[in-house]
């Protein structure tokens, strides 16, 4: 197949491929302002204080101060529980997805990459982990946690939160493709030891995978709801998503909380967006794709 | 390793010894605490109950009750109708959802396509916004005498929609589910297609095949595995509902606190304090999602996968 003859011509029926490009131009554009309205709603809404909220037009910002009454008042609602939610998001997501990705890689360097007596057993347990949903174990996890005395606690929300089997799978398929046996096979001869060898040879290509695992796991736990909402009753081990919830349900009573709710939500939604827009590039989304063969 | 040294060694990489046992130790403690006992514990309480004995003292005693808690679940009305509303929700959500992602990655890998950054950011950032959050912005925008949508109806003089009815809120938990997960899939598609060889759609092309054409018969069943994948986490997705519609709770009469069957099992649990009928109501669900996500599975394999598996 000649694709350089092909590459050389000029697009075919090139009148014909101008109008499906506006249209398909047009739908996309359409679609992503969809996507984007209720963010846009929230950026304007944060700049309106309780008396503007609900009189002034929703699509124009108000520039009276309400911005600045939102954060200051968001900031000191009970003695700024908010920067405590938003620590406790982070240490959450943070040291959840971190310790996550450290036990997936090596689960899944050790499935991929050593034969071993229950190897497939254990494939298959993990598999079965993998549909069955998370969040109809976070009730039997709660029962198990109060066994424990745990309940309420920082560990309570943490540990369930390491286990990802579905980043277990991943980490499997990632390292047979990308761990060269060979390089293992040398090592080998050349007397390196077994952890030696993860270390050196196994983990520098699963970078990307493993950056592609933290980016999934750390918006699962950020936005996970039910497992702290079920967890933890004390308000100051809260992650944003319960805090904000909260706040939801008092403003049912005190209206004057919804627009420290939107600038909560606003606030809460920026770090993200930040964080995707920095990593995007180094993520591997053919790995989920199932590109990746294993 | 008695197990390991009495068969005969015949591929080199068994020469690990202990260290892929090592290895996995972490993750397979967590997996036995976390996800093995929970479901061991709960299967156990789910066959017993508390019962009041001994008369005029009214001492509570847990006792092995057998199946009656599942009985219980299953006769409860509130657990069928948040089933019936689950399975709703979860027609409405996964091929819409699908469909539209499918779309987008096709226009979004179609020749012509402009802003291609700004549209896939665009439609890919609600990923970002967490389902409660998203919902109680899409609250406000559903909201009656708050929402601009129903403001720009009465504008130009058209009936505002109700969004929060008992008619259409089935709806508008499915557009939260659907904006917040669209994206997502949309970008792991239009890198599914991004894999496949040029030389394919240029030869189609000189073919006089239609940018249509190339799209449905060459591109969609190349992409038939990352369309699997993308199609049984959406669908384990939209079994476990839960935060969309606990939020826009406070907000509207439509949504009642037995409305998808975690916010029931929540209810027993948590409100009700029967943990026992919630852990069999638990231990029915995740088996009913494993049987769904397992029989699509393997029908869905078999087609697209042939003889890859």
């Amino acid at each position: 197949m000649s694709t350089t003859a092909v590459l050389e011509r000029t697009t075919p029926k090139l009148q014909s491929a101008a109008r499906p490009r506006y249209v398909s131009t047009a739908i996309l554009v359409l679609v992503a302002l969809y996507c984007l309205l209720p963010v846009a709603w929230v950026v304007i809404a944060a700049t309106k204080g309780p008396e503007d909220l609900f009189t002034t037009f929703s699509f124009w910002p108000s520039f009276n101060g309400g911005f600045g009454y939102n954060l200051s008042h968001l900031l000191e609602f009970r003695d700024g529980i908010f920067w405590k939610w938003a620590l406790n998001s982070l240490l959450y997501a943070g040291a959840g997805s971190l310790l996550s990705v450290v036990i997936s890689v090596t689960a899944g360097y050790a499935l991929a990459k050593y034969k071993f007596s229950g190897r497939e057993a254990i494939f298959r347990c993990i598999l079965a982990g993998v549909l069955v949903p998370q969040i109809t174990l976070a009730v039997p996890q709660y029962l198990l946690m109060s066994k424990l005395g745990l309940v309420n606690s920082y560990w309570s929300v943490l540990l369930p939160s390491i286990i990802s089997p579905y980043c277990i799978y991943l980490s499997r398929i990632y390292a047979s493709a990308v761990v060269s046996d060979d390089m293992l096979e040398a090592g080998r001869i050349d007397g390196a030891g077994e952890y030696r060898l993860a270390w050196s040879i196994g983990i520098p290509p699963m970078v990307p995978g493993m950056v592609t695992i933290f980016l999934l796991q750390f918006v699962a736990i950020w936005n996970n709801f039910l497992l702290p909402y079920i967890m933890i009753s004390d308000d100051r081990h809260f992650p944003m998503t319960v805090g904000l919830f909260s706040m939801l349900n008092q403003g049912a009573s005190q209206p004057a909380l919804y627009s420290l709710v939107i600038m909560g939500a606003f606030l809460s939604v920026l770090p993200l967006i930040a964080l995707f827009l920095f990593l995007q590039r180094y993520w591997r989304i053919d790995l989920v794709s199932g590109a990746v063969k294993g | 390793m008695a197990v390991l040294a009495a068969r005969p060694v015949s591929k080199p990489r068994r020469l690990g010894g202990a260290a892929p046992y090592v290895l996995l130790v972490p993750a397979l403690v967590l997996l036995v605490l976390f996800l093995i006992i929970p479901i061991g514990y709960t299967v156990y309480l789910s066959l017993r109950a508390s019962r009041v004995t001994g008369g005029g003292l009214g001492l509570r005693k847990e006792s092995f009750v057998g199946l009656a808690n599942y009985v219980g679940a299953i006769t409860d009305s509130a657990y069928a109708h948040s089933v019936v509303r689950m399975l709703g929700y979860g027609v409405v959500v996964v091929p819409t959802m699908l469909g539209l992602a499918l779309l987008f990655a096709l226009l979004l890998d179609s020749r012509g396509a402009r802003l291609k950054s700004f549209t896939r950011l665009g439609i890919f950032l609600p990923y970002a916004v967490p389902g409660v959050i998203a919902s109680l912005l899409w609250g406000f925008l559903y909201l009656p005498g708050v929402s601009p949508i129903r403001a720009a109806f009465e504008a130009v003089g058209l009936p505002a929609p109700d969004f929060l009815g008992a008619g259409s809120v089935l709806f508008s938990v499915a557009n939260i589910g659907i904006w917040g997960g669209v994206g997502f899939n949309m970008i792991v598609l239009y890198t599914a297609l991004r894999g496949l060889p040029s030389e394919l759609d240029d030869a189609a092309r000189v073919d006089g095949a239609s940018e249509l054409q190339i799209a449905l018969r060459i591109k969609v069943p190349l992409i038939a595995p990352a369309l699997v994948m993308t199609g049984i986490f959406s669908l384990i997705a939209s079994l476990q509902v839960f935060s969309e519609p606990s939020t826009l709770q406070p907000l509207t009469d439509s949504i009642s606190f037995t409305w998808v069957p975690l916010m029931t099992i929540y209810r027993d649990a948590f409100v009700n304090n029967d943990i026992y009928t919630a852990a069999a109501a638990s231990v029915m669900l995740a088996i009913g999602t494993l049987a769904v996500s397992l029989t699509v599975l393997s029908f869905l394999q078999k087609r697209a996968f042939g003889e890859d598996r």
